[in-house]
């Protein structure tokens, strides 16, 4: 009976990845959506995060005793990082409850719904990569090397965040109060989580740094295009992670996957 | 062959907001307080809308799902979709199903008429170099004109509904499920769309339609499933 849901299950998710054509084609109407009859739609993102970085660089810059140039780097990496996970963490939370239509009239796998919105917050994180971009060729980093790194770590960022905006999107499916408690933790982690600060000013307390995932999603993909390596133990993090999280939320998924329709 | 079997299908609703079992507090209340403070968290409410409902469909057939509101016919076609399943019996279904429950899911006030073709259609199945083949056909026998390169926001509900009618028909489907017989736009064009049902019908394998217009069912069906409380009355 297990081993028949957990084959379920996975068919889901593999199945639901081979479906791109719709979830590509959702996330890009979602886009759409939101900027049609905007003039310059979209890039009203990238104007957005443009603006907070300017006004939060010289501040924080000032606050925290930072040279202007590499402080905006890091701010400007971590803002843009950071605005993709947290968006899509909390918009994954209703990735089921919004497609209650889809979910139930037609016949699709449920991770559609999940990537729909993965590619929609990687949609806004592309608009964004812009600002990056320009920021990395006024203030260049010393290096490029460890970008050869780059693919793994957005390979581990991406998979950490599809389990757990799938087991989100299940458990949010079920208790209406997950959303909004979810919304809080991930507000109250972007003060914990070395984002405006950096983790050396943690000095002799960089443990309270170590022992918060967030930090080290971040930092495999921020370090490579500050022009520094990721701390080995980042990796050994996210990877354990992943595969920790994978297996929980593929059982909850084995388990549950056939109430959600019930449920939203 | 049979192509659809249905063996003592049970589905069982769960009534969740009533009794504020959903609410997360009422659980964790539930857990430190073993149940004195919020003993309904544990009794879900259900509600059973289909119970113990067998039935074989083979190729050729056309079922009219008939029964008063609220039997079970529109929870049936959902499960033949296979979007609910059952908590216990069993259900084979024997082929691509083509649910017409809902013909506008997918598409777009904002968005134009063309784009509502592309949305729509891929979201029955099709691909867009597949569309691309048809997309004339549509534009036509939908009548909508000028107006497919205008947002679908600014076509009356007659227009809306014409398109979404024109795209919804003109996938060749192998099961068709229907919740009432499709039927829209005004005298000229149901006639062409009378025509154009008939013989997306007539290519089916099996087409299962739920109604409430005997003359329909007797019409189109050959034979009928009385459902009456979740439970099938008949078969005929």
């Amino acid at each position: 009976m297990l081993s028949q849901r957990f084959k379920f299950a996975l068919q889901d998710v593999i199945v639901g990845l081979s479906h791109y054509h719709i979830w590509l084609l959702l996330a890009w109407q979602d886009t759409k959506q939101r900027y049609r009859r905007s003039v310059i739609g979209p890039f009203w993102i990238t104007i957005s995060t443009g603006i907070m970085v300017a006004l939060m660089g010289p501040l924080y810059g000032a606050l925290f005793k930072q040279p202007v140039g590499p402080y905006l780097q890091y701010l400007v990496v971590s803002m843009v990082i950071w605005t993709f996970i947290s968006g899509f963490i909390i918009e994954s939370c209703n990735a089921f409850i919004a497609a209650e239509e889809y979910i139930k009239q037609i016949k699709l796998p449920l991770s559609v719904h999940l990537l729909r919105v993965l590619t929609k917050n990687l949609i806004t994180l592309l608009h964004n990569l812009l600002i990056v971009f320009l920021v990395l060729v006024f203030f260049p980093p010393e290096n490029f090397w460890g970008l050869v790194l780059m693919p793994l770590g957005v390979f581990l960022v991406f998979g950490n965040l599809l389990w757990i905006g799938l087991i989100l999107a299940i458990l949010c499916a079920r208790f209406r109060d997950i959303p909004l408690i979810v919304t809080n933790l991930v507000q109250a982690c972007f003060f914990l989580s070395p984002i405006i600060w950096k983790v050396e000013m943690l000095g002799r307390n960089r443990f309270m740094a170590d022992f918060n995932p967030i930090y080290h999603f971040m930092e495999i993909l921020r370090a490579p295009l500050l022009g520094n390596s990721s701390a080995t133990l980042s990796w050994m993090v996210s990877g354990a992670l992943l595969l920790f999280g994978s297996v929980l939320t593929l059982l909850v998924f084995s388990r549950f996957r056939s109430r959600i329709a019930y449920w939203v | 062959m049979s192509v659809i079997v249905a063996k003592d299908l049970v589905i069982d609703f769960p009534i969740y907001g009533s009794t504020g079992s959903r609410s997360f507090k009422k659980i964790l209340m539930n857990a430190a307080t073993g149940g004195a403070l919020a003993k309904d968290a544990g009794e879900r409410v259900v509600v059973r809308a289909l119970d113990h409902v067998s039935f074989e469909l083979k190729e050729g057939d056309r079922v009219g799902l008939v029964g008063h509101n609220g039997s079970g016919k529109s929870t049936l076609l959902r499960v033949l979709t296979g979007v609910y399943e059952p908590a216990s019996g069993y259900l084979e279904v024997r082929g691509r199903v083509t649910s017409m429950l809902s013909i506008t899911l997918g598409m777009d006030m904002e968005a134009t008429g063309l784009e509502n073709i592309y949305l729509r259609a891929q979201i029955m199945g099709l691909r867009r170099k597949q569309i691309d083949a048809m997309i004339d056909e549509i534009a036509e026998f939908s009548g909508i004109g000028e107006y497919l390169n205008l947002p679908m926001r600014t076509y009356s509900s007659g227009m809306s509904m014409r398109l979404a009618f024109a795209i919804s028909t003109s996938i060749d489907a192998d099961i068709i499920l229907m919740d009432e017989w499709l039927s829209v736009g005004d005298a000229d064009f149901m006639e062409k769309a009378s025509l154009r049902m008939d013989n997306m019908v007539k290519n089916a394998r099996i087409v299962v339609l739920a109604s409430h217009n005997h003359d329909l069912i007797k019409k189109q069906c050959n034979k009928i499933i009385t459902l009456e409380h979740g439970k099938v009355v008949s078969v005929q």
